[in-house]
C-alpha cells in the first residue's frame, strides 16, 4: 500500500490510501484511528471541497447513513449511489465504475459489494481512496472499528478483554473484521456458532497477530465461549442459512445459540451486550436486551460516525490541526 | 544441427552429450560423445542445454470454434512452441463441442501444417450435456485420441457407467473431470483456512475425491479405461494409487500450478520457493482473479500428497489445462471471474521448481512431459533416433526469466506467475520443418 498523499502530523502512523481491511493498520495503526476519533482536531476538520461518493451495491441504511453523517459533518460533498439507480442493473463492470468516478474527481468510494474482494478489485483502478463499507463476507473494517472504540471506552486497554462473538460466524464480514481488530489489540475472542456455520478450523491461524499477545479460539458451545467473557456479540441471523440447510430450524438456533438474559446470567453475569444490527430479536438477541443496562449497541451506533470521521480525515487529510 | 547437448530422451532410455543433426523435418543422426560433421548445417552450440523429445500436452483448450477472442488454434499453436510442446490434445468444450466427426475433422483440417500436432479429444456426450453419449465409435474413426466432457462431470452415474461400458472396445480413455457438483456448487476457491479468511465460497477437496472414487468404482466394473484429469487432492490420489495396486486401468495427469502452487496465493500470500510466506495481511495482490482456476489451487498438505504421487509413478503425467481468457473474463470481481490458467508457456519454467528443489529429477520430469503423456492416451512417439520426426525442444535449465504476462504469445494473458521469476527455459522448439526460436532467448 501505498502512502497517504497529504502531509501528516508528527509521530503518525501512515494509513495507506485506502482502508480495505484493519489487518493492514496493524496495532499501532489501529490505536491511531480510535485516538483521532475521539481527538479534539477532528471536530475542527474541515474536508470542504472534497467529494465522497457512497456508493452501495447492497441495501444497508444504517452504514451508509454513518457515513453520510461523517461526511457531512466535516464538511465534504457526499453523493449517494445505490444499484438500483445506477448503470450497476446494464451491467456496467465494478472496473468501469472505479475509471468513471475518477474521471469525474470523486476523492473517496465509499463501498458496500456482495463479493468478497470488491474493494480491493475497486482499489486497484481508482486513483483516490477506497473505503471499504463490506465486501460480501469479507471485511467490513468501520464496523470492526466502531467495536474497539466501544470496547475501549468501556474497559480502556483490550489485552486479555475475553469478547466472544456469537452466530453465523461463515457468513459475516463483522465477525472477520472485528476478530482481526481484536486480536491485533490483544483481546482473547472466541467464536461460536453451529458446526455449519463455523469454518475449518485453520483459519484462525490466517490472521495476523502483533505483540500485544491475542488468541482467538472457536467452539460450537456457547458454555465455553460465554464463561466469564467480558462482552458478547450477538451476529444477526439470516434466514436463508436454513433454506440451505445449515441450519435445521430457526427454533434450535434460538435455544441452542439465542443471546438471554438468562444464559448472561448463568455464564457472564457482568458481560456487556453489542450487536452490528440490524437485529432480529427473538432469534438471535432476545427482545428487552437491546436496550438493558448492560447493552453497548447504541454506543456502537454512535462510534460509527467517529469512527468513520476519523477514517475520512486520515486518508483525505484536510486541515483543521 | 545441436553440439555438445545433454540429450536426454526418455523414449529411447538416452541421457547422454552428444550431437544431434536435424534434416528436413527428421533426425538424421545422433551421436554420442558428439562429432558430426555437417559443415552446410546450421550450428548451433548447446553447451549446458538439454535437448529432449518436444513436450506433449494431454489438455489444451484451444477455444476454436466459438471463442476466438480467448485463443486460436494459431495462437495456441504458438504458445505451445514457446513451451516447448509439440503434441497438443485440444480438449472438446469448443462451441460447437467436438461431439461429432465433422466437428473433429474440422479441427484436424484448420490445424493441418502448422508444426505442432493437434490431437482431437471427443466429448463424452453430445454437446457436453451430460445427457446423451456422443458417437464414441465415429469419433474414433475420426481420429480422436480419447474423451471427455472436460469443465463439466459426467454427473449421471448411470449414463458414466454406459459411457465406460460403450467406449471400452475403442480402448480410447475416457477423461474425467471429477467434480461433484452438489459439493463445489458455487465455490471460487479451495474450501480451507484461506477461503475462509477471504470470505470466498469454497469447493471442497471432498468433491473432487468422491467423484474420483465414484468413476474409479464404475471402470473396474466395466472394465472401461479411465483417465482423471488434473488430479489435486490428496484423496483422490491416494484412491488412484489403490485402484492401480488393484489392476484397475486407471491414469492420472497433474497440472504445473496444482504441483506448485497453493490456495494461499488467492491471498497473495504464495511464493516459488516451496515455503509460502503468509504475512496474514492481505495487500495489493489478494483476490488476484488470474489465481481463479477448477481444480482450485490447493492448500499446502494436498500439493505435497499431488507430488509426492507424481514421485512414486501414481501419477503417469503432468498436463496444462492450459485454459486461456480474454481480459473482460478476469477483470473482474473473484466470484465472477472465469476459471482457467494460460499454462503452455510456464509449464517447464514451474516445474523446473520441482527439479531444483530436489524433489523431482531432470530425466523424470521430461519423461512426465513426454513419454508419460503419449503412452497415456497411446500416442506415437519415437524419441530422438535416427530416422523419427523432428519433435524437439531445447532448453536451459538453469536460465532464469520474468514472467511477463503481456509477453505471452497465447491470447490468455491470465497467469498467476506475472512478475514472478521462473528458473529454466525453453529456447528452441522444432517441430517438424518448423523451428521456433524463444524471442530475446538467445542460445548462447
Amino acid at each position: 500500500m501505498t502512502t497517504v498523499q497529504t502531509p501528516q502530523p508528527q509521530k503518525a502512523v501512515a494509513l495507506g490510501r485506502h482502508l480495505l481491511d484493519v489487518d493492514s493498520l496493524g496495532a499501532e495503526g489501529i490505536d491511531r484511528v480510535l485516538e483521532e476519533a475521539l481527538s479534539e482536531a477532528l471536530r475542527a476538520t474541515s474536508l470542504r471541497g472534497k467529494t465522497v461518493v457512497n456508493f452501495f451495491y447492497e441495501a444497508s441504511t444504517r452504514t451508509r447513513l454513518s457515513f453520510e453523517i461523517a461526511a457531512k459533518r466535516l464538511g465534504a460533498d457526499v453523493i449517494n449511489v445505490s444499484s438500483g439507480e445506477s448503470s450497476v442493473t446494464k451491467g456496467e463492470s465494478l472496473v468501469d465504475t472505479a475509471r468513471t468516478l475518477e474521471a469525474l474527481g470523486a476523492d473517496a468510494v465509499v463501498l458496500r459489494h456482495p463479493e468478497p474482494g470488491a474493494a480491493y478489485l475497486m482499489a486497484r483502478y481508482f486513483k483516490g481512496s477506497v473505503l471499504n463499507a463490506g465486501d460480501g463476507r469479507h471485511a467490513h473494517p468501520t464496523q470492526a472499528l466502531l467495536d474497539l472504540l466501544t470496547l475501549r471506552q468501556s474497559f480502556g486497554d483490550l489485552r486479555g478483554l475475553r469478547v466472544a462473538i456469537v452466530g453465523d460466524i461463515e457468513h459475516s464480514r463483522v465477525a472477520r473484521s472485528t476478530t482481526v481488530g481484536l486480536l491485533l489489540c490483544g483481546a482473547d475472542v472466541r467464536l461460536c456458532g453451529p458446526r455449519t456455520l463455523l469454518p475449518p478450523r485453520g483459519w484462525l491461524e490466517t490472521f495476523p497477530r502483533s505483540d500485544r499477545g491475542g488468541r482467538v479460539t472457536q467452539t460450537a458451545s456457547m458454555g465455553d465461549a460465554l464463561r466469564d467473557a467480558h462482552a458478547v456479540m450477538a451476529l444477526r441471523m439470516q434466514g436463508e442459512r436454513q433454506a440451505r440447510s445449515l441450519l435445521p430450524d430457526p427454533k434450535e438456533f434460538v435455544r441452542l445459540y439465542g443471546l438471554t438474559r438468562e444464559r448472561l446470567k448463568e455464564l457472564a453475569p457482568d458481560a456487556l451486550v453489542m450487536h452490528p444490527g440490524p437485529a432480529n430479536e427473538g432469534v438471535e438477541i432476545a427482545p428487552g436486551l437491546m436496550d438493558a443496562p448492560n447493552s453497548l449497541i447504541s454506543m456502537q451506533v454512535t462510534n460509527g460516525v467517529l469512527v468513520r470521521m476519523a477514517v475520512l480525515r486520515l486518508l483525505l487529510g484536510g486541515n483543521g490541526e | 544441427m545441436f553440439s555438445g547437448a545433454r540429450v536426454l530422451c526418455p523414449y529411447t532410455g538416452r541421457d547422454v552429450v552428444g550431437d544431434v543433426l536435424v534434416d528436413e523435418g527428421r533426425v538424421a543422426m545422433v551421436r554420442p560423445g558428439g562429432g558430426i560433421e555437417a559443415p552446410d548445417a546450421e550450428k548451433i552450440e548447446c553447451s549446458g542445454l538439454v535437448l529432449s523429445p518436444g513436450f506433449v500436452d494431454l489438455h489444451t483448450h484451444l477455444r476454436e470454434p466459438g471463442e476466438e477472442h480467448k485463443e486460436t488454434i494459431h495462437s495456441g499453436v504458438n504458445a505451445a512452441l514457446a513451451g516447448g510442446f509439440t503434441t497438443l490434445c485440444a480438449m472438446p468444450n469448443t462451441r460447437p463441442a467436438l461431439d461429432s466427426r465433422i466437428a473433429v475433422e474440422t479441427l484436424l483440417e484448420r490445424s493441418e501444417g502448422l508444426g505442432v500436432r493437434v490431437v482431437p479429444i471427443g466429448a463424452i456426450t453430445v454437446a457436453r450435456a451430460g445427457e446423451r453419449l456422443a458417437p464414441h465409435h465415429a469419433l474414433a474413426t475420426a481420429g480422436v485420441v480419447a474423451l471427455s466432457d472436460d469443465g463439466s462431470p459426467v454427473s449421471d452415474a448411470a449414463l458414466m457407467r454406459r459411457a465406460l461400458s460403450y467406449s471400452e472396445p475403442t480402448g480410447l480413455p475416457i477423461t474425467s473431470h471429477c467434480e461433484e457438483l452438489a459439493l463445489s456448487a458455487g465455490g471460487a476457491m479451495h474450501e480451507g483456512a484461506v477461503s475462509a479468511r477471504l470470505g470466498l465460497p469454497g469447493a471442497p477437496a471432498s468433491a473432487e475425491e468422491v467423484m474420483v472414487r465414484r468413476d474409479i468404482a464404475l471402470a473396474e466394473e466395466t472394465g472401461g479405461r479411465l483417465h482423471v484429469a488434473h488430479i489435486s487432492t490428496k484423496g483422490a490420489v491416494e484412491a488412484v494409487r489403490d485402484a492401480r495396486a488393484r489392476g484397475v486401468p486407471v491414469t492420472a495427469e497433474a497440472t504445473p500450478h496444482h504441483l506448485l502452487l497453493t490456495d494461499e496465493w488467492v491471498a497473495g500470500w504464495g511464493a516459488l520457493d516451496g515455503e509460502d510466506r503468509r504475512h496474514n495481511v492481505l495487500g495489493e495482490r489478494a483476490y488476484d482473479t488470474s489465481t481463479k482456476v477448477n481444480p482450485p489451487l490447493r492448500s499446502r498438505e494436498h500439493v505435497r500428497a499431488v507430488v509426492e504421487a507424481v514421485r512414486d509413478g501414481t501419477i503417469d503425467c503432468v498436463a496444462t489445462d492450459h485454459a486461456p481468457h480474454s481480459a473482460t473474463d478476469k477483470e473482474c470481481e473473484y466470484g465472477c471471474a472465469a476459471f482457467g490458467i494460460s499454462g503452455l508457456e510456464t509449464a517447464l519454467g514451474l516445474l523446473m521448481q520441482l527439479v531444483h528443489r530436489g524433489e523431482l529429477g531432470l530425466p523424470d520430469l521430461v519423461r512426465l512431459l513426454t513419454v508419460g503423456a503419449s503412452r497415456t492416451f497411446n500416442l506415437p512417439g519415437r524419441g530422438i533416433t535416427e530416422g523419427a520426426p523432428s519433435e524437439l525442444a531445447l532448453f536451459d535449465p538453469e536460465r532464469e526469466w520474468v514472467v511477463d504476462a503481456s509477453k505471452l504469445l497465447s491470447k490468455g494473458k491470465n497467469t498467476p506467475l506475472d512478475g514472478h521469476t521462473l528458473k529454466g527455459r525453453v529456447l528452441m522448439t522444432v517441430a517438424g520443418t518448423r523451428t521456433y526460436r524463444v524471442s530475446g532467448m538467445e542460445v548462447r
